[in-house]
């Protein structure tokens, strides 16, 4: 029965931020342009070198995922700081994990549409043919947003209370993430390249094994971390 | 700080034994200890920076106390939070509202998280006068509006203690009314309420009782002493136990 009013906390919390990032628009449309702005730059930078541009499309994406994630991690708790809605989600009562889990489906489905954006130009900026193993690349996207998302979820509410919580949150995420930005992009880049070394697999075995230790770690200290 | 072993009380619906709290080497609080009965409507009075809202957020689980004890109809706030969340209601000076959702839909999301029955949200927003806006985003409700909407939510909560801080602030004659009868109608429920105020005149009528916080512990305030806590002086002049003043 508590599991059960826990479900329901949880569908209303990814309701609730879904439907108010929907109308205010402001945070999708600025966390995709980043995304866009990041491969379009790094397209440039890198000139019009067809073999280059495909090199570095797998590290390029990785890159403009993680620093549209961030933005997107902190305006999740930006909306819930505004008017003191923290304090009140707080007071509901129920475990402290269905609101963290609430905040990570809805970070989950919101950075998955930015990826969908971010991949579509990417394969057109960085000349990508989409190879034949092209599920599996989505396997790994999706187990690389989880890490991300887990991680980024768990340390915007640790940073939330703080007043530097746009420095913050950087410093505190991306040492964490560069397990998983370097499992998510080196298997990426193999199977782009068809996988001749068959190293996909095994970079796909540590994926896995970070996204369920970040999960359970952040599940685990969600509620210390919230609490003052 | 005093903590001593709980003897309970079923009839308390608070009982703040030695609360301390400290923010970094500065003690806001100094051991509050403060009783309050179930049915009893308690005023917190005391100047800004005093610790009225610290104690109040301590109370409400939103805080952890430095040190001290404090059980909620016999659930302590330290360990057994969600307990104490389910008989609590919080009033703050924010309105914990979002912006980009209506007045129906931030009370079906309230409803939702508490358990309770969205059938009851229209009687809500009928109750606190804002059934002609049901459907239009928060962002462009004034603060008395606001207010009442937070309001509402507690309305739909029906908490068996109070928490209010400051709870009349930018509501009008009708908003304090409506304010009143709430407390007044969970008062005859057998619910209690704290209640933290400047301004004893809205108050009036409501209070069975005040205590005031000094120097991080709570006192029993004499008219003449309220001035200098940081109390309205029109409260004073009010006619003896009007606002639970002695």
């Amino acid at each position: 029965m508590a599991f059960r009013d826990d479900v329901r906390r949880i569908r209303a919390i990814v309701w609730k931020d879904l439907t108010t990032e929907r109308r205010s628009k402001a945070g999708f449309n600025s966390v995709a342009s980043l995304g866009v702005t990041i491969l379009v730059l790094f397209g440039l930078a890198l000139g019009p070198d067809g073999p280059a541009l495909h090199d570095a499309a797998a590290g390029a994406l990785w890159l403009a995922i993680l620093f549209a994630g961030v933005l997107a991690f902190n305006r999740s708790y930006q909306v819930e700081l505004d008017g003191g809605a923290l304090e009140a989600l707080l007071l509901y009562p129920g475990a402290r994990w269905a609101i963290f889990a609430g905040k990570l489906i809805a970070n989950l489905i919101f950075v998955t549409l930015m990826l969908v954006i971010v991949v579509a130009v990417g394969i057109v900026l960085f000349s990508v043919d989409v190879p034949a193993s092209w599920p599996q690349i989505v396997l790994i996207m999706m187990l690389g947003v989880l890490g991300i998302v887990s991680l980024g979820t768990f340390y915007a509410a640790m940073s939330s209370r703080s007043r530097a919580r746009e420095v913050l949150l950087p410093l505190l995420l991306y040492p964490m993430l560069i397990p998983v930005l370097l499992a998510a992009m080196s298997a990426t880049k193999a199977l782009l390249f068809g996988d001749v070394m068959n190293e996909a697999g095994a970079w796909m075995q540590m994926l896995v094994i970070f996204d369920v230790i970040f999960l359970v770690a952040t599940f685990l200290a969600f509620e210390y971390v919230i609490e003052v | 700080m005093p903590t001593s072993a709980p003897l309970l009380s079923p009839d308390l619906a608070l009982d703040a034994r030695g609360v301390a709290r400290r923010f970094g080497a500065r003690w806001v609080l100094r051991g509050v200890n403060l009783q309050v009965r179930a049915g009893e409507m308690v005023g917190l009075l005391g100047h800004n920076g005093c610790g009225k809202s610290t104690f109040m957020r301590i109370v409400a689980t939103l805080l952890k106390a430095s040190a001290g004890d404090c059980f909620v109809y016999g659930s302590n706030v330290k360990s057994a939070g969600d307990d104490v969340r389910h008989h609590v209601g919080f009033f703050s000076h924010v309105p914990g509202l979002y912006d980009d959702l209506s007045a129906r839909e931030n009370l079906a999301f309230a409803a939702t998280m508490l358990g309770f029955p969205s059938a009851d949200i229209d009687a809500a927003l009928e109750r606190v006068g804002l059934t002609h806006v049901t459907h239009e985003r928060v962002r462009g409700f004034s603060a008395g509006m606001q207010r009442r909407l937070s309001l509402a939510r507690l309305i739909l909560q029906r908490p068996r203690l109070l928490l209010l801080d400051e709870p009349y602030n930018n509501l009008d004659v009708a908003g304090i009314a409506l304010m009143n009868g709430f407390i007044r109608e969970l008062n005859a429920a057998g619910g209690a309420a704290l209640v933290v105020l400047h301004d004893l005149v809205p108050a009036a009528g409501v209070l069975d009782r005040t205590v005031l916080i000094r120097d991080g512990r709570v006192h029993t305030p004499a008219a003449a002493d309220l001035a200098h806590d940081g109390v309205s002086p029109q409260a004073i002049t009010l006619p003896a136990g009007a606002a639970g003043i002695s």
